[in-house]
């Protein structure tokens, strides 16, 4: 690391913050609608969102900061295992075809705004729901912890981050400004303001990703030298395991565990509520298909991105903390005024994604334990009020969460989050398709997977922690290591789909299903699906 | 997994079975770890691993296009034999 502060690519950087910020507070006036004052408008854009602008809001909602600063970095630290991500995205796409055009139109019918919305009415259960809407919250709070994690990076590596001995308000001060200016937009202008400055973080990703693939290469002698010697270095023994550091290619015994984590993660991704934010915003049903034809562009640039990981290998980057090696590399490497435009293009990846969440997460707080349980007369005026508050409320708890504690605690928590989406599987996508099983039952198998996740999950032990060390262990019965979240979600299955047949015999009552065959295939412009503002609380139309 | 009955009527027709091995060919190819985990040959200096696993987002990307387009044949025809 540089001493001192880059003054160039600070300058940079700041500038694109700036401009960002001008945008996120013009984005309220963007497409407005009339009434402003619904959860529809600010929390999913008024529903009106066309391929393109779907397109860069979920780019930029499912490819974060914390993607672009973590997938290399695990490439760094350890080779082939980290490129899992690649496979992850490619799976993503068929499956989204198939489910998430469903989710879409039932949701348009009956005015569903978040995925536990869909779950109370589909089941007749609050309880499931309720167990949707919190799974949700928690997996999407450590979330949002780390896109702070990911500037935090970048602002070291400017050398704004402060030394050992700055007092900790100077040096969390541009990470407390970021988030200040942050939450500000996304409170006035809701969705919109994340989906307009979508479009300049893509921007700058694909420059910085094209350039640097092309730039840095050359420069360090082609991929040849860059591949032999990351292979070197993944050979030399670590001190701490007394096992090589790593490989170019996954061991016979790595490939469970790489094949595993494709699958787990590509079923997670859209069980998050963040995706399904972006996804309901979207204007007709046919935008979501037309959208994983194109959505795949994102993939390619991460398996890119994935390289740049070798890269820092080759370049002779030396970080102690893995998530620094990517801006180190990109400081090393570049002039610094594009160091600059790379370091503002990581920033304002992380701001993208934050928003939305704290959206997902405030809507999924106000629709489904706020009206739920709370107050269940609340207006779609009252129900905006709340939601906006609670955006703010979750961002300052993921602020707090990144300043006081280490940060490994926001990995760990990222990664149990993970596993515990996986879980709403069952409910959400099964419920899409199929009402045989039963409310109980989905709670139950819920319930088991989320326990043996979490445990499973506490026994890993990696060199530098007791708990939770990774997220592969072995697999009861077949004994090969793989990703703890799938083995939690066959259980789950398994609990599900055994005791529906019990409730079923002992005639367990079943909930009310407020959707029809017919809802699942409902397209904009169909008699009865409003394309824009449906009104908020009304079940049927 | 994928599947493709959807609609009114969940009839398998031939078409809509070339849907569903557009979205499941991914499926296989990538959770197939053995059958890329090698570094021969390479492709621009790239070991097999990766370039392979890169060129199937493409291959996966054409797949999904030509299911899109099959899916929007298949619900034209649906409709049309629909009488609504």
């Amino acid at each position: 690391m540089k001493d001192g502060v880059n003054g160039v690519a600070l300058a940079v950087f700041i500038f694109f913050f700036l401009a960002v910020t001008v945008m996120g507070f013009l984005a309220s006036r963007w497409r407005r609608a009339e009434n402003e004052n619904s959860l529809d408008e600010w929390g999913l854009g008024g529903r009106s969102f066309g391929t393109w602008v779907t397109w860069f809001l979920l780019g930029g909602d499912l490819y974060t900061a914390y993607t672009f600063v973590a997938v290399p970095a695990a490439i760094y630290a350890a080779g082939a295992a980290g490129f899992f991500a690649v496979p992850y995205t490619i799976l993503v796409y068929p499956l989204i075809f198939t489910f998430l055009p469903r989710l879409w139109s039932v949701s348009h019918k009956h005015g569903y705004v978040t995925t536990s919305d869909f779950v109370r009415g589909r089941f007749g259960s609050k309880g499931l729901s309720l167990a949707v809407a919190v799974t949700g919250i928690l997996a999407t709070m450590p979330y949002i912890a780390l896109q702070l994690v990911g500037i935090q990076a970048v602002l070291d590596v400017m050398g704004v981050g402060g030394g050992e001995d700055t007092h900790w308000f100077i040096k969390d001060l541009p990470l407390l400004i970021a988030f200040g200016v942050l939450a500000a937009y996304t409170y006035s202008s809701g969705l919109r303001a994340p989906a307009l400055i979508a479009f300049v973080k893509d921007t700058l990703i694909y420059i910085v990703i094209a350039v640097a693939i092309i730039y840095i290469p050359i420069k360090l002698g082609g991929f040849d030298e860059i591949f032999a010697k990351a292979s070197e270095a993944y050979a030399q023994t670590n001190p701490a395991t007394g096992k090589p550091r790593g490989s170019l290619v996954p061991g016979d015994a790595g490939q469970w565990t790489y094949a595993t984590l494709a699958l787990g993660s590509a079923l997670a991704l859209f069980m998050y509520p963040h995706s399904i934010t972006a996804t309901l915003s979207s204007r007709s049903r046919e935008v979501i298909r037309r959208n994983t034809t194109i959505l795949p562009l994102y993939s390619l640039m991460l398996g890119l991105l994935a390289l740049l990981g070798f890269m820092a290998i080759a370049a002779g980057i030396q970080v102690k903390n893995g998530q620094l090696a990517i801006p180190q590399l990109f400081e090393t490497m570049f002039p610094d005024w594009f160091a600059g435009v790379a370091f503002a293009a990581i920033g304002i990846g992380a701001l993208v994604p934050a928003a939305i969440m704290s959206i997902a997460a405030a809507n999924l707080f106000t629709r489904n334990i706020y009206k739920d349980f709370i107050k269940k007369d609340a207006t779609p005026a009252q129900e905006t009020k709340v939601s906006k508050l609670v955006s703010l409320l979750v961002k300052v708890g993921a602020l707090a969460f990144v300043l006081t504690m280490d940060k490994t605690v926001a990995i760990n928590f990222q990664l149990l989050g993970g596993i515990w989406i996986l879980q709403t599987f069952p409910a959400l996508v099964g419920g899409l398709f199929t009402r045989w099983m039963h409310r109980w039952a989905l709670l139950a198998g819920w319930a088991v997977g989320m326990l043996y996740g979490t445990v499973a999950a506490y026994g890993v032990a990696s060199p530098t922690q007791k708990h939770f060390g990774g997220s592969s262990a072995e697999i009861p019965g077949i004994g090969e290591i793989g990703y703890i979240g799938l083995t939690a979600f066959v259980l789950n299955v398994v609990v599900t789909v055994v005791l529906t047949f019990v409730l079923k015999a002992v005639k367990a009552p079943e909930g009310v299903d407020e959707t029809s065959p017919s809802d699942y295939t409902a397209d904009a412009g169909d008699k009865g699906v409003q394309t824009e503002m449906p009104k908020l609380g009304a079940g049927t139309h | 997994m994928p599947e493709v009955t959807q609609g009114k009527q969940g009839t398998i027709t031939p078409l809509r079975v070339v849907i569903a091995l557009c979205l499941f060919a991914p499926f296989v190819a990538m959770l197939w770890v053995s059958s890329y985990a090698k570094t021969e040959p390479l492709f621009a200096g790239i070991p097999f691993f990766y370039w392979y696993q890169m060129l199937w987002v493409l291959i996966s990307t054409v797949l999904t296009m030509v299911a899109y387009k099959l899916w929007q044949l298949d619900q034209r025809a649906r409709k049309g034999g629909d009488a609504r």
